[in-house]
């Protein structure tokens, strides 16, 4: 399998100090900020997605105990808007979005594929800087912006509104949002630039680890979709700012026309965030379950699949915004058709785990619950999908807990897994596994905590986005005779979110204390075959020194557990061999 | 027809690869399309107008591709890409286009605009 001019790589089994590596090859803070190294443009990536992710977590603590009693326990209606629009614009934009692909993806795609670095470094460095950037300009938004994080027209618009103080945030956000855009587009060309281009010699496209299809995937809707959504910013911005009127229709436009622009990009986004969550997944279920990947070839082409049908979907958002008929009946059809190419990846790593040597560490776990919660929001997305059901489900917190069972549930515990896998190879220490699977408890049982009563509360009619669920509202909405049961929900729902809360505080206290007090991470800790664990931990500055022998990605034959570094090792592979 | 300075399929030669001569005539024809756009634009052509008019658009948009963008010499995969950037843009433009079609009547007030 090995290519016949590659060498093989001298894997690094001593535990002396940590020389060369990506974290201490320059040193001060330009060099991190200026810096083209992949690896350090993922890191710095990976703080700012976590920052964002600790603000909205404190957004989403905010409206939970909002939530907790009835009537005004925190804030009043106004502010329970603009909370929750933050938590979501905050949460989508600047974590979901770039969570995954440009801080795991950034820091393992050339090192996975056995390149040097992204095809186009000084893009990528740029890409983080417009990100921040981004941010900042959104964030400037923070006390005025009550549309919720889809700026539906007409009232982003101020049309119906009358121009109230709380629309302020609509353009600083809309030209965040923008901002960000350009970042996500550069970041999947580099994607797709660096797997087309980079590939050393022996790395065919089925030798690629599915992590790397996956970002391939999506760097596709990132080039493909993400214009649309800068399109549909501007002529929001248009509208708002210069009355033109292009979904005003008093002025020949049409509100709906900017769902559908908004949606044509944001459903892909969905997949911008699951794709390369399933990429991990496909990764850490292999390597944990020591056992070669089950249909490659299916969950490679799944992942495609994926893309395209992601693309043409959109309109399942607006089957009762007074979308035509015919236009409902063609995405009910087509989001039915995405259930495939998910239900296949699904299958293949229930049957990767099927008599596997499975390790139940932290990585593994998430990767379960990752398949446990993205099931039942698969699932439930099949009742929303539907014409009927989902005139009764829309605006409930049904659809609050589907998206966060996709999302939330999908992506972070995806993330979090790929985070546990790689920690050791990110940094060169290990974790404390029983600290992270008490974190890794406290978030799953939170999560559900959290979010499966609200399926109960949507079913029972509970609107979304209403800051009061009292007897004098529930009245005015007709539901006063669920106002205890929608108490109960309520409460259940808030206290696991913030048994969630502690879990991911638990979960940041034991990466970090692995930071500064872990153990040294051997070179390859988990047992897995692909390229990023031939390379020391950390990697060198310039991920090979030599190039890296190239074979099957999930090959384990060989790989044998040494007592003296603790880690795997080939076979025979003492002096170094990697056979491929 | 065509001069081809060097072969840039890896997309990353420096030289360029079309010859002057060919972006001359490139430049020249589109500017009698514009002229010819001017004139469509300026006869009255009923509703065939739209048509030629958009018939026109594409050419010179072809053009512009396909030798100063150099789409004709690069590999089918530049031009496979660009296709399915096309086709998706062309089926969300259809889809909403037609769905607005389906509910123009129902908006009231009739639009001021449209109606004037």
């Amino acid at each position: 399998m090995a290519t016949s001019n590659a060498q093989s790589l001298t894997p690094t089994v001593d535990a002396s100090p940590i020389r060369d590596n990506y974290l201490t090859y320059r040193r001060g803070v330009m060099s991190w900020l200026f810096t083209l190294d992949h690896k350090r443009i993922g890191v710095m990536y990976l703080v700012g997605v976590l920052f964002a992710f600790f603000l909205g977590g404190i957004f989403a603590l905010l409206i939970r105990t909002e939530l907790i009693s009835a009537g005004d326990t925190l804030m009043d209606a106004d502010m329970y808007n603009q909370v929750f629009t933050l938590h979501g614009v905050v949460m989508v934009f600047m974590f979901i979005i770039p969570g995954i692909p440009a801080t795991l993806g950034n820091f393992f795609l050339p090192i996975m594929l056995g390149a040097k670095d992204v095809a186009f470094p000084r893009l990528n460095l740029l890409s983080w800087w417009l990100f921040i950037i981004g941010a900042i300009v959104a964030l400037t938004s923070v006390v005025g912006l009550d549309t919720g994080w889809t700026l539906y027209t007409p009232y982003s618009t101020g049309t119906a509104a009358g121009g109230s103080h709380a629309m302020m945030g609509v353009i600083p956000v809309t030209a965040g949002a923008f901002i960000m855009g350009f970042s996500s587009i550069l970041t999947g060309v580099n994607f797709i630039a660096t797997i087309h281009m980079l590939r050393p010699r022996g790395m065919t496209w089925f030798r690629m680890p599915l992590m790397l299809w996956s970002l391939y995937a999506t760097g596709v809707i990132q080039i493909l979709a993400t214009p649309v959504l800068g399109i549909t910013l501007l002529l929001l911005i248009a509208d708002r700012g210069f009355g033109l009127g292009i979904f005003d229709p008093a002025k020949g436009g049409d509100p709906i026309l900017y769902q559908h622009f908004f949606w044509f990009y944001s459903h892909p986004a969905v997949y911008i965030m699951i794709l390369p969550a399933m990429g991990i997944i496909s990764e850490v279920v292999s390597t944990h379950s020591h056992k070669h990947i089950f249909g490659y070839k299916f969950i490679a082409f799944s992942s495609l699949a994926i893309a395209l049908l992601g693309m043409f979907v959109w309109g399942h958002h607006m089957f009762v915004s007074g979308q035509s008929d015919i236009a409902n009946a063609v995405f009910s059809f087509l989001t039915f058709a995405v259930a495939i190419p998910s239900a296949i990846k699904v299958f293949n790593w229930l049957a990767t785990m099927y008599k596997g040597s499975i390790d139940l560490g932290a990585p593994m776990l998430y990767a379960m619950s990752f398949i446990w919660v993205f099931t039942i929001g698969g699932l439930t997305g099949v009742f929303l999908g539907s014409l009927g059901p989902n005139i009764h489900l829309h605006d409930t917190y049904f659809v609050v807990a589907h998206f966060h069972y996709v999302m939330v549930g999908g992506t972070v515990f995806a993330f979090m897994s790929g985070l546990h896998h790689w920690w050791p190879k990110m940094f060169g220490r290990l974790y404390s596994q029983r600290g992270a699977m008490v974190g890794w408890l406290l978030v799953f049982v939170g999560f559900n905590l959290t979010f499966f009563p609200q399926f109960v509360l949507g079913g029972h009619g509970m609107p979304r986005r209403y800051h009061d669920w009292g007897p004098q509202i529930m009245r005015e909405l007709g539901f006063e005779a669920q106002v205890n049961l929608f108490g109960h929900l309520h409460l259940i729902s808030s206290i696991g979110s913030y048994v969630q809360a502690i879990g991911f505080l638990i979960v940041a206290g034991v990466l970090v204390h692995a930071l500064f007090r872990g153990r040294r991470s051997p070179d390859n800790p988990w047992g897995s075959p692909t390229l990023e664990w031939t390379c020391s931990s950390p990697p060198p500055h310039d991920n090979f020194a030599t190039a890296p022998v190239v074979g099957d990605p999930y090959d384990m034959t060989g790989l044998v557990y040494d007592r003296q570094t603790q880690g795997y090792v080939r076979r025979g592979a003492g002096a170094g061999s990697h056979g491929g | 027809m065509t001069q081809i300075d060097s072969p840039s399929s890896s997309g990353g030669s420096a030289a360029h690869p079309v010859s002057l001569r060919v972006l001359v005539i490139v430049i020249a024809t589109l500017l009698a399309l514009t002229g010819l756009t001017v004139a469509a634009a300026s006869a009255d052509l009923g509703a065939a107008g739209i048509w030629i008019a958009l018939l026109i658009a594409m050419a010179k948009a072809s053009l512009v591709v396909l030798y100063f963008m150099h789409l004709r010499y690069e590999s089918l995969f530049y031009a496979v890409i660009l296709t399915c950037a096309l086709f998706l843009m062309v089926t969300f433009m259809a889809i909403a286009l037609m769905d607005s079609a389906a509910y123009q009547s129902d908006i009231y007030p009739p639009p001021a605009v449209l109606s004037s």
